[in-house]
C-alpha cells in the first residue's frame, strides 16, 4: 500500500440487506493523492455503493477500506473518516439542510463542534471557492441546480476534506448547471490539491479525468487514463456505455481504413489529425 | 412558481427592531400582550396604539402590513363584537329591540375585547413581521436549551423546524407538479360531492407522501455524511446575544407598562 | 391534428413582487404528424409553454387553437383537450400512486369513462409500447421497480390515454445512457409506426440531433430559431451565445471548414463527418 494514496480499497465486496447478489464484490483501487479520478459505469453498476463505502455510510461485507490510513471498519473514527473524505449528493434539494446558504455551509462544521468565530471565516473562504459568496444569505430553493451543487460541496469544503467523493452530483442538472460543477470541482483539484473521486454515467465528464475505471456489474471491468480507456470502442458499446463523439468517428475513420490515431478525444484533436493526414502527400 | 411565496409574513429589513435578538423580541411581544389587557379605558387603547405606530416607525413598516393580519381575522373580530354587544351582562339600556337590546355595559364589552384581538394580533404582527422563521426558530432553541436538561429534546425541534421550514417550498411546488400531472390523465380535482373528492386527492397525496419519505431517507443520509449526530458536541455558527438595542428596547417597554399602569390607575377617559 | 399557438404571453403571479413573464408573444404552429425538439436552458420558458398545449395553464394573452377550436373560450371542455394532448412531465414516475403498474396505467382511461374491457386493452397496449411485458409487470408495485422501469410505466400511463400528440418534458433527465436510449427508442417507433405527433423538450442536442424533423429553440420567453436540424445546427454561434452546445459533429465540421476543407456546411450527423473526412483525407493520399 503507497503510503500517499488517499483511499485504498482491498477485495471489497458489499451485498445489501436481504439482496441476493453482492452489489460490489472483488474490488481493489487506489485513489492517488491529488488525482481526479472518474468512476463511469451505468446504473447499478455498483459505483454508487463504492462511493458509499469510501465515506462509511455502508461498511465492507467483505475486505478493508482505508481513508487517510483509517479502516472504515473502525466505528470509532467514522466522523474522522467522514471529514476526511466528503461526499456530495445526486439530488441538489434533499442534502441542503438550513433555510440560509451560509447556514447550511456551516452545518457540518457545527456536526464536529468548530468554534464560532474560525467557522465564520471558513464558511466565507468556501463559499468564495465555489464562487457562491453573492448568495450567502439567499434561501437553498431559491437558487438553480448547479447553485445549489455548490453550495454542497462549500459545506463538504469548509471540513477541509482531503478527497471529495461526488456520488452523481450533476445526473440532475441541466448542461449549463453540469459545466459549473465540474468547472468548481476541477479548480479545487487544480488550486488546494484536493483528490476528487467523481461518479457519474457522463462519459464527456470522465473524459476530463486523469484516470478513469469503469464499473460493471460490481467489478471494475476498465482502468486507465480517459486515451487508454476510451479508444476500447467495442467493449464499451458492449457495457451500453457511450463513448465520445470524436474518439467514435476515429474508431470508424480506422476501420475505414484511414491511419487516424485511436485515442482522439475532442474536437481540436481531430481537426489536427485531419490537417496533418491530408497534408501527407 | 409557488417557491416565490414567503412563508410566514416576514417583511425583509435592516432597522433596529430587525437586528434585534429574537428571544427578546418574544419576551418583549409577550409583555406588550400582558400590557394590552391591563388597558381599562379607551385613552388606554389610545396609548397602546400609538406604542405601536411609534415602533412600526422604528421597524420601517408600513401601518398597512399590521392591518393585513387583521384583515384575515376581520370575521372572528365582528363575531366578538357583535356577541359581547347583544350578550353582555349589564342593566343601563341604550337601544332595544324585542328580546335584543344593547346595554352602556354590552357596548362597553363588545369594543374593547374586540380592540383587544386587533392589538393581540398587531402586537405579534410586529414580531413576525420583522423576525424571519429561520431566526425565531434559533431564538425559540435557545429559549428551550434549559429545558435540555429535563431531557425536553429542544434541539431535536429546533432541528425539525428548520427542516420543515427548508422543505416547505419544496413539498409545494412538488404539490403543484404532480397535481398538474394527474391532470394531464384526466384526473378531475375540482367537481362532485365532499367523498368524490377526498378520493380525488389519493393521487395527489399518494405520490407526495412517497416522494417526501424519499427526500427524508435522503436527507437523512447526507445529514449522516456530514458528521451529523444529534445535540451533543454541537456548536452553532451564529451565537445569540443580547447587545444594547436589546436593552434598549427592555427599557422603552417598561416605561410603557409603567404608563398604563399610572394611567389605569389615576386617570379615567373613555367609555 | 392541429396545435396553433397564437401571440401566446404567459404571466406568473403578476401584480406581486413575484411577477415575472416566462413566455412572451409566442406563434407556432405544430402540424399533424410532425417530430420536434423544443431546446433551449433552464427558464427559457419551454416548460410554461407546454402547460399550456393542454390547457394546464392559462394564458395572460394570445390563444391557442386545436382543431381549430380555442382552447380557453369558455364553453371549450379542457378535459378534450387533455385526452388529445398527453403530457409527461419532467421525472414522471413521481406521479406513480397506484398499488399495481396496471393500476396506475389505468388511471387515465379509467377517468375517460371508458369501459372495463377497452381499459384492460388501452393498458395491455400501452405497456408493450414501453416493453414492460403484460404478465411480468401488471401486479407489480410501482414502487419496486428500477429507475428506468418507473420512468417507462409513467410513460405508459399517458400513453393509456392514446393522445393524437405527446409532449416529453425532458424524457431522459437522470436516466443513464442505456435507459436513456430504451426511452428514445421507444419514443421513435411511436411516431413511426402510429404516426404520433410528438414534442420533445430537450437540454441534449445530441438527443434531439438524429431524431426530429424540426428544432424550435426557445431563449428568454421567445422562439429564437424554427427550422429542420440542419438550418438551426448550422448557426453554432448563436446557440452558443444562447448557452446551447451544439453536437460534437457539427461543431467538427465547422471547425474543418474554417481550415479550409470542403465539408457541407450544414452537415450535422456521424456518418456525414466520416464521408467527408474519409474524401478528405482519401484525396491526400491519392
Amino acid at each position: 500500500m503507497d503510503q500517499s494514496d488517499k483511499i485504498v480499497v482491498q477485495g471489497v465486496c458489499y451485498t445489501y440487506q436481504d439482496a441476493p447478489d453482492a452489489a460490489l464484490c472483488g474490488v481493489d483501487l487506489s485513489v492517488h493523492a491529488g488525482e481526479f479520478l472518474a468512476v463511469l459505469g451505468h446504473n447499478g453498476s455498483g459505483k454508487s455503493t463504492l462511493a458509499k463505502l469510501m465515506n462509511a455510510l455502508y461498511v465492507p461485507t467483505e475486505g478493508h477500506i482505508w481513508v487517510v490510513g483509517m479502516d472504515t471498519r473502525n466505528d470509532a473514527l467514522v466522523y474522522d473518516i467522514r471529514q476526511h473524505a466528503g461526499m456530495v449528493f445526486q439530488n441538489p434539494d434533499n442534502q441542503l439542510v438550513a433555510t440560509v446558504v451560509e447556514e447550511d455551509v456551516a452545518f457540518g462544521m457545527e456536526n464536529i463542534g468548530v468554534p464560532p468565530a474560525q467557522m465564520r471565516i471558513r464558511v466565507d473562504e468556501a463559499l468564495r471557492a465555489v464562487n457562491m459568496q453573492d448568495f450567502r444569505t439567499a434561501a437553498p430553493h431559491m437558487l438553480s441546480g448547479g447553485q445549489k451543487q455548490r453550495v454542497a460541496i462549500a459545506g463538504v469544503l469548509a471540513m477541509q476534506p482531503d478527497v471529495i467523493i461526488l456520488d452523481e452530483s450533476t445526473a440532475m442538472l441541466d448542461p449549463a448547471g453540469r459545466r459549473e460543477v465540474l468547472q468548481t470541482v476541477r479548480r479545487l483539484q487544480r488550486e488546494k490539491g484536493i483528490t476528487i473521486v467523481w461518479i457519474t454515467h457522463y462519459m464527456d465528464e470522465a473524459a476530463q479525468a486523469d484516470r478513469v475505471i469503469v464499473m460493471n456489474e460490481g467489478r471494475i471491468a476498465l482502468s486507465g487514463t480517459p486515451r487508454e480507456v476510451f479508444p476500447q470502442v467495442e467493449r464499451l458499446r458492449e457495457l451500453r456505455l457511450d463513448v465520445p463523439p470524436m474518439t467514435e468517428l476515429a474508431h470508424d475513420l480506422a476501420a475505414a481504413g484511414v491511419p487516424v490515431r485511436a485515442d482522439v478525444l475532442t474536437v481540436e484533436e481531430m481537426v489536427e489529425e485531419v490537417c496533418r493526414l491530408s497534408s501527407k502527400t | 412558481m409557488l417557491k416565490n411565496i414567503t412563508l410566514g409574513q416576514y417583511y425583509p429589513g435592516n432597522s433596529p427592531v430587525h437586528r434585534m435578538d429574537p428571544r427578546m423580541k418574544i419576551y418583549l411581544t409577550i409583555a406588550y400582550i400582558v400590557a394590552v389587557f391591563l388597558v381599562k379605558d379607551l385613552l388606554g387603547y389610545a396609548l397602546a396604539f400609538l406604542f405601536l405606530l411609534f415602533m412600526a416607525r422604528i421597524a420601517q413598516i408600513n401601518l398597512g402590513f399590521l392591518m393585513r393580519g387583521i384583515k384575515a381575522l376581520r370575521v372572528i373580530v365582528a363575531f366578538t363584537f357583535i356577541i359581547n354587544l347583544f350578550f353582555s351582562a349589564g342593566d343601563t339600556p341604550l337601544v332595544s329591540w324585542g328580546v335584543l337590546r344593547i346595554t352602556r355595559e354590552g357596548l362597553q364589552n363588545a369594543v374593547f375585547f374586540s380592540l383587544r384581538l386587533v392589538f393581540l394580533v398587531m402586537g405579534t404582527s410586529m414580531l413576525t413581521l420583522t423576525t424571519s422563521p429561520v431566526v425565531l426558530t434559533d431564538g425559540l432553541e435557545r429559549m428551550m436549551r434549559p429545558l435540555a436538561r429535563l431531557h425536553f429534546p429542544a434541539h431535536e425541534l429546533a432541528m425539525m423546524m428548520t427542516i420543515a421550514l427548508r422543505f416547505i417550498p419544496t413539498l409545494l411546488e412538488e404539490a403543484d407538479k404532480i397535481m398538474k400531472a394527474q391532470m394531464a390523465r384526466g384526473a378531475d380535482l375540482e367537481s362532485g360531492n365532499l367523498l368524490a373528492r377526498a378520493r380525488a386527492m389519493v393521487p395527489l397525496l399518494v405520490p407526495l407522501f412517497v416522494g417526501a419519505f424519499r427526500r427524508a431517507t435522503e436527507l437523512a443520509m447526507a445529514m449522516e455524511a456530514r458528521c451529523y449526530r444529534g445535540g451533543a458536541h454541537r456548536t452553532r455558527m451564529k451565537e445569540l446575544g443580547y447587545t444594547r438595542l436589546d436593552f434598549a428596547a427592555l427599557g422603552i417597554m417598561a416605561a410603557f407598562i409603567a404608563l398604563i399602569v399610572v394611567q389605569g390607575a389615576f386617570v379615567h377617559v373613555g367609555l | 391534428m392541429s396545435i396553433v399557438i397564437e401571440n401566446l404571453t404567459h404571466t406568473y403571479m403578476p401584480g406581486s413582487p413575484f411577477q415575472a413573464t416566462a413566455i412572451h408573444g409566442v406563434s407556432l404552429t405544430i402540424r399533424d404528424g410532425e417530430f420536434i425538439g423544443l431546446i433551449g436552458h433552464t427558464g427559457s420558458g419551454k416548460s410554461t409553454l407546454i402547460q399550456h398545449l393542454n390547457g394546464l395553464l392559462r394564458p395572460s394573452s394570445g390563444r391557442v387553437l386545436i382543431d381549430g377550436k380555442d382552447l380557453f373560450a369558455k364553453d371549450t371542455d379542457k378535459r378534450e383537450a387533455r385526452r388529445k394532448v398527453g403530457l409527461v412531465f419532467q421525472y414522471p414516475e413521481n406521479q406513480l400512486f397506484e398499488e399495481t403498474v396496471a393500476a396506475d396505467i389505468a388511471f387515465g382511461p379509467k377517468n375517460l369513462g371508458l369501459s372495463p374491457e377497452e381499459v384492460d386493452a388501452r393498458v395491455r397496449d400501452a405497456c408493450a409500447q414501453v416493453r414492460l411485458d403484460y404478465d411480468t409487470f401488471k401486479d407489480r408495485s410501482v414502487f419496486e421497480l428500477s429507475g428506468g422501469q418507473m420512468r417507462r410505466a409513467a410513460i405508459a400511463g399517458v400513453l393509456a390515454m392514446q393522445p393524437q400528440t405527446l409532449i416529453l418534458d425532458e424524457p431522459c433527465a437522470g436516466l443513464d445512457p442505456r435507459g436513456r436510449d430504451e426511452i428514445l427508442g421507444l419514443v421513435r417507433e411511436l411516431h413511426q409506426t402510429r404516426g404520433t405527433t410528438v414534442v420533445m423538450v430537450s437540454h441534449s442536442m445530441d438527443d434531439v440531433a438524429a431524431l426530429v424533423g424540426r428544432v424550435i429553440v426557445m431563449n428568454r420567453g421567445q422562439v429564437a430559431m424554427d427550422g429542420t436540424p440542419r438550418e438551426v445546427f448550422r448557426q453554432g454561434e448563436a446557440l452558443r451565445a444562447m448557452g446551447l452546445d451544439v453536437p460534437e459533429a457539427a461543431r467538427l465540421a465547422a471547425r474543418l471548414r474554417e481550415k479550409g476543407f470542403d465539408v457541407p456546411q450544414d452537415a450535422y450527423l456521424h456518418g456525414e463527418l466520416l464521408e467527408a473526412v474519409k474524401r478528405i483525407v482519401g484525396g491526400a493520399h491519392a
